[in-house]
């Protein structure tokens, strides 16, 4: 165990880390492109495209908000090296998911779709979380960050509401069967619960400091 | 954005039916056509014996019930469909039917009738008098197929049962069997599955008792040994793997209604012109398109010939 763990550290520290979480992010869309060409969507391809693409985005995106608890819980600082690169594979998930809709499932009527986010509150919710990930990975880079300073990390909490959306989408397009955005739910739960724990410990008095 | 539509219907008929089997089933229909005048009665017996032994099901072709639009290979019809019973997936039903034992099959047919009671399927259907009928099924998901399915119209079944005339509703009820449907071990929906339908929609031509599919008995996937399809409403409205049939004077509680009222009415006639709160249904994805490019039709395009029976209801509220 002990040994696994060191492996893993020596592994976030090198050289290839940074490019393996880039091959792991994009292996979903390379997945479903090789599916697409060789016809092996199934029956209903759209929904496949659709489906994959949405669960790609939500997956990234929470991982995105484990990486600081991996960091604090191990002590591996370098994680957090890759934490705005799964952001914006997140974001090229989720565009995708949003265009597939737009060409296939409107093809391209603008006010077709326009109704849809305004009457619809499955879609609006989604498009809130599209909404805020393109804003973030706009404000992604380095600098940008140092043009907001302060206001770059005040601005990026917004990924918490891009989540809690991005899973009421999932449930609120369910037809009935909402067990698996529950199981993400609960993993967004788990996170949010982390944080709290953390910012309370911050918070509290140090008996130590006092002299 | 201007995207150039191919509508499925501008492939002819003849020209892409994709299965082998069902081209040489026609071939061989058009054979036994040609020499009707003097030995049909044996052209048809001999090969029909030799196909219900790999599960074939002899059928005449009904050409009034024969939609002109691409057929779904039955690849496709078999290994995509709901059938909560076997799982909320798409592939659930084919991967998990194959468990289900379909015989002996019995009926209870109760309720307002003259002849209640336990019926063998083969005492409810006449299998001398199946037909096939090519009919289009739109899914409230906005996806649809184009089948051709084997049965008999359900108001043959229903006139050997002889409803009373106080009878105003059918009510279907699926088989409720955990161990052999694992869908039903999770309560996505109350089981068992039941669906209606008014009586006089029951007993319009077009409802349709379907034992059989391409020429074959009917996959346990798509419903065995018996389902209904009234091919103007959603896919849904048709009950599969039946062993009730109720005749009532109240319209009857449906799965899909309690589970979602305000989204699946009891009707659900399809229809382009009301939405389903969560996406439109003016357009159709015609599987395996791409594009949901497909118009929706009223009715499913069956209006002239169902239009009649909802004079006079509003079709919004009753949705």
């Amino acid at each position: 165990m002990r040994r696994l763990a060191d492996a893993a550290h020596r592994f976030v520290q090198s050289r290839v880390f940074y490019p393996a979480v880039f091959l792991g992010c994009l292996w979903p869309g390379a997945a479903l492109v090789r599916r697409t060409m060789h016809g092996d969507l199934g029956v209903n391809p759209v929904e496949t495209l659709l489906h994959e693409s949405g669960r790609a985005a939500l997956m990234l995106l929470l991982f995105t908000l484990t990486i600081t608890p991996i960091r604090r819980l191990t002590g591996w600082n370098r994680v957090q090296r890759v934490r705005r690169l799964v952001g914006v594979w997140s974001f090229v998930y989720a565009l995708s998911h949003f265009l597939i809709y737009v060409v296939f499932n409107h093809l391209g009527d603008v006010r077709a779709i326009w109704a849809d986010v305004t009457e619809r509150r499955f879609i609006f919710v989604g498009m809130l979380a599209l909404v805020i990930l393109a804003v973030l990975a706009a404000t992604s880079t380095n600098g940008m960050m140092r043009r907001l300073g302060r206001r770059w990390q005040r601005l990026h909490r917004l990924v918490y509401v891009a989540a809690t959306a991005g899973i009421v989408h999932f449930v609120w397009g369910q037809k009935a069967d909402i067990r698996e955005p529950l199981w993400w739910a609960a993993f967004l739960a788990i996170l949010f619960a982390v944080r709290l724990f953390y910012a309370w410990r911050q918070r509290r008095p140090r008996p130590s400091s006092a002299v | 954005m201007v995207i150039r539509i191919r509508q499925s219907c501008d492939i002819p008929f003849s020209a892409v039916t994709p299965e082998p089997v069902y081209r040489s089933r026609r071939e061989f229909m058009r054979l036994a056509a040609a020499t009707a005048g003097f030995s049909i009665g044996a052209a048809c017996r001999a090969p029909a014996a030799t196909a219900e032994a790999q599960g074939g099901l002899a059928a005449q072709r009904n050409p009034q019930f024969v939609v002109p639009d691409r057929v779904n290979s039955y690849e496709h019809i078999t290994t995509y469909n709901n059938f909560y019973e076997f799982g909320t997936e798409k592939s659930d039903p084919a991967r998990h039917a194959g468990r289900l034992r379909v015989a002996p099959w019995t009926v209870k047919v109760d309720g307002l009738v003259g002849k209640p009671g336990d019926y063998a399927l083969e005492d409810l259907i006449n299998f001398k008098a199946l037909e096939e009928r090519v009919y289009r099924l739109r899914c409230v998901e906005a996806w649809s197929m184009v089948i051709p399915w084997i049965g008999v119209p359900l108001a043959d079944v229903l006139k050997k049962v002889e409803p009373q005339p106080a009878a105003q509703f059918v009510e279907f009820t699926t088989l409720l069997r955990p161990s052999e449907m694992p869908g039903q071990r999770t309560n996505v929906l109350e089981w068992p599955y039941i669906e209606g339908l008014r009586l006089n929609e029951a007993m319009h031509p077009l409802t349709f008792a379907v034992v059989g599919l391409y020429g074959k008995v009917l996959p346990n996937q798509n419903g065995a040994p018996l389902r209904i399809h009234s091919p103007w409403k959603y896919g849904f409205k048709g009950a599969k793997s039946i062993v009730r049939i109720r005749l009532t004077r109240d319209q009857p509680r449906t799965a899909w209604n309690i589970s979602a009222p305000h989204e699946y009415g009891f009707y659900a006639n399809v229809n382009p012109n009301v939405p389903h709160p969560r996406w439109s249904q003016a357009r159709e994805r015609r599987l395996p398109d791409f594009f949901a490019s497909t118009p929706t039709q009223m009715f499913n395009g069956y209006a002239d010939q169902v239009a009649g029976l909802y004079t006079g209801l509003d079709l919004t509220r009753n949705y």
